[in-house]
């Protein structure tokens, strides 16, 4: 009994001295959090009526996000200790699902064959759901936009994921392919058609002559090459005017036509020949089906190639680039297919982009853009097509979703923009990914090739590449 | 055991002139001169940071040599290759001399089979007409594939690891490891296999295992060259060997004749102060008698 006593006793002691230890922590970042505040919130810069510069204090905003620290580390560990508390039943769930492959892979085709009959009904259950008037905007801005980056980052991925290459200047393939349909529409009157495959194909080719010189580079060095590369074709459409038209942009793109019918309110627009009502939702609906087309092109494209020895050579490279040439395999031009073939998609949807809008301009191509389709790639779990397509969702339809939260001007004010708060969601994400998800959503690889049974490979084993 | 002397009419399958390697001021190979039959295990041994693994990355072409001529012969009456002119994958992949590392380098995020498939990726990528082919599912890719997974299910029945087929690499045992990595080179279907101290690490048994698959490999009408410091393997196995010290080439023959060399003796083992009293006294002498 008195064993049993001091048994708690001590126990008790330990949640005491534990607790002691947590507020001790949250102490010290809320420390930190004030120490960062004092330049960033505490003081805002003003004008005031006579023109001068005044300084107000905001010492409630400070205190209040030392508080939300403070509280916020607090929960933080003992959301920790829960989480360590069930770890092990967690892994003997995965051991058991490991021992029934086939009850997960019939769920895992289930469930893609269910997400996408949803992606190709997407239209229509927006039209049902809100209306003709109001679904235009959804289909265009989350179906139609979110799609442009899934596809990008399928395309980035084979380059980052597969073939382990850190590429930062992605963007700079999605304004070869934008521009290159803008002016080749707007110059010689070239079919939509007939420049998407032709914009992806100088797009590949802007690849291999960046690829040539610099995929001999590795890791940080090929980052940052890569990186000054999508800042000069940037720089180059801003300054070469006569070209690209500088900062004013490229107007008045010719926009695809249904196969040669154009979706205006003339009588051989689309909406006249097909004896319907003239509105502009049927050019959404088909821009929608066209980027959808697009996307499941390099999705397929893309689970295909893993399983050919391209694909293989791809992943090796990743791995050990030392053992790929020791093994025959010629890492140059293995590398230079990759960039090409992952600039060829950002090529595609750039042509895509293009003549959805009607109007680009170097604004549309900056470091932030390469940034965010690298985020859908990391954030998606390098390599799995499923986790980039479900990263797009989150990063995209969040900031889409973020216009639509009016009700929170009630609580916050009248100028309060939720929009704003983009970049401070996408960096707290990140903190979150880094410290749960460190490698990804989907944190497993896809064998491609198998004997008896197709066992995913935890990507803890698996390398990230260094270029 | 014994090396038969080459005849002329049958050029060895490796010729090793001259082979000289520096590194800035450091001669790491100096003048090395040896030949590698086809058919027999040749080891190349030495005490450490004699050079062995520089003499390999010279054949392999992971370094370029200073100085020297490296010629391959295909012991069926194939063009002669000459080595030291060839970047490292064309070495693997036309003058098909395959090899393994002293740490070992396994795509430890793929797959045992997939390992065996990448080393099979200059016949596949031709079956797939590079790619284009292959992505439109027409030509003989799949025919292709199926040959690929057969062979590489060979090996893997052959190192013992068949029914670890579909894990990946990197969850092996070490000595696992080792034997997947021999596979996979022998999966590129080389003519001479370089092997960087595949004993390494290993136990007795495992040892006694390897020593019967490089048997098997060299029956199989594939050369070995071979790295190695365990000498129970070195002696059981060889049928040649050549002693290096401090890069220059100090024993070259049957492996009990080199076992019974003084000079290699004292390389390993070094010699007793009154030995070198006894070489200093016989070299001043000499200098004085010229």
């Amino acid at each position: 009994m008195a064993l049993k006593a001091r048994d708690a006793a001590i126990e008790g002691e330990a949640a005491r001295q534990g607790f002691a230890e947590i507020v001790k922590q949250a102490a010290f970042a809320a420390l930190v959090t004030l120490g960062l505040c004092i330049p960033l919130l505490a003081i805002r810069t003003d004008q005031s009526l006579n023109n001068q510069l005044v300084l107000v204090p905001r010492w409630d905003a400070v205190a209040i996000a030392c508080g939300l620290v403070f509280l916020g580390r607090i929960a933080l560990a003992y959301v920790g200790r829960a989480g360590s508390l069930t770890g092990g039943t967690t892994a003997r769930f995965h051991a058991a699902g490991a021992a029934r492959p086939v009850g997960k892979a019939r769920l895992a085709s289930f469930l893609r064959t269910a997400l996408l009959g949803f992606v190709v009904a997407f239209p229509f259950i927006a039209i049902w759901g809100v209306g003709w008037q109001g679904s235009i905007k959804w289909i265009d801005n989350f179906g139609v936009q979110i799609l442009i980056y899934v596809m990008l980052g399928w395309g980035l991925n084979i380059v980052v994921g597969l073939a382990g290459l850190l590429d930062l200047g992605y963007v700079a393939f999605y304004a070869v392919g934008a521009y290159s349909y803008a002016l080749l529409a707007k110059n010689f009157g070239l079919s939509f058609w007939l420049l998407l495959p032709l914009s992806g194909i100088l797009a590949a080719f802007w690849g291999v002559l960046l690829g040539f010189p610099v995929l001999r580079l590795r890791g940080d060095y090929l980052a940052i090459v890569t990186l000054a590369f999508g800042e000069i074709i940037r720089l180059v459409l801003i300054n070469w005017v006569d070209f690209s038209n500088g900062y004013a942009g490229i107007g008045g793109i010719p926009r695809p036509t249904f196969f040669g019918i154009p979706f205006n309110a003339s009588d051989d627009g689309f909406a006249a020949r097909f004896g319907l009502e003239f509105t502009p939702l049927y050019r959404t609906i088909f821009l929608y089906y066209v980027i959808l087309a697009l996307a499941l092109l390099t999705a397929i494209v893309t689970i295909r190639l893993r399983r050919l020895p391209i694909g293989r050579a791809w992943e090796a490279l990743r791995e050990d680039e030392i053992a790929c040439r020791a093994l025959g395999i010629d890492t140059v031009n293995t590398k230079l297919t990759a960039f090409a073939l992952g600039a060829m998609f950002g090529g595609f949807a750039g042509a895509f982009f293009a003549a959805r809008q009607g109007f680009i301009s170097p604004e549309s191509f900056t470091f932030i853009e390469s940034a965010l389709i690298l985020w859908i790639v990391v954030l998606g779990g390098m390599g799995s097509q499923i986790g980039v397509a479900i990263a797009a969702v989150v990063m995209i339809g969040g900031t889409e979703l973020l216009r639509e939260l009016d009700f929170l001007k009630a609580v916050f004010g009248q100028d309060f923009d939720p929009a704003q708060y983009r970049m401070l969601i996408f960096g707290l994400a990140g903190v979150m990914m880094i410290r749960w998800k460190p490698r990804g959503l989907v944190s497993t690889r896809e064998p491609t090739v198998f004997l008896r049974e197709r066992k995913a490979v935890s990507v803890d084993l698996v390398k990230e590449g260094h270029g | 055991m014994s090396a038969p002397p080459p005849g002329p009419a049958d050029a060895p399958l490796l010729r090793v002139e001259h082979l000289t390697m520096r590194f800035g001021g450091l001669t790491a190979v100096d003048d090395l001169s040896f030949e590698a039959h086809a058919g027999q295990i040749t080891a190349l041994i030495g005490p450490n940071g004699a050079g062995k693994t520089t003499v390999f990355n010279c054949i392999t072409g992971f370094y370029k040599p200073s100085e020297g001529m490296l010629t391959l012969t295909p012991p069926d009456g194939g063009r002669a290759t000459l080595l030291e002119r060839l970047p490292d994958f064309r070495i693997a992949r036309e003058a098909r001399v395959s090899r393994t590392f002293q740490n070992i380098r396994l795509f430890s995020g793929m797959t045992l089979l997939e390992n065996l498939m990448v080393a099979q990726h200059n016949p596949l990528m031709r079956a797939s007409g590079y790619t284009l082919l292959g992505m439109l599912g027409i030509g003989g890719f799949a025919r292709a594939e199926r040959a690929a997974i057969e062979r590489a299910t060979a090996w893997l029945d052959r190192v013992g690891l068949l029914h670890r087929a579909d894990d990946p690499a990197g969850e092996l045992p070490y000595g696992d490891q080792r034997r997947l990595e021999i596979a996979r080179a022998m999966c590129s279907d080389p003519l001479l296999l370089c092997l960087d101290e595949p004993a390494a690490g290993l136990n007795p048994r495992e040892s006694a295992a390897l020593n019967a698959l490089l048997r098997g490999i060299r029956d199989d009408g594939v050369s070995i060259l071979l790295i190695e410091h365990d000498m129970s393997v070195v002696m059981e196995i060889s049928d040649h060997v050549v002693v290096l010290d401090y890069g220059v080439k100090i024993a070259d023959g049957a492996a009990r004749a080199v076992r019974d060399d003084p000079k290699v003796i004292a390389a390993y083992l070094g010699v007793e102060d009154d030995e070198v009293e006894a070489a200093e006294a016989e070299a001043l002498q000499a200098g004085e008698a010229a």
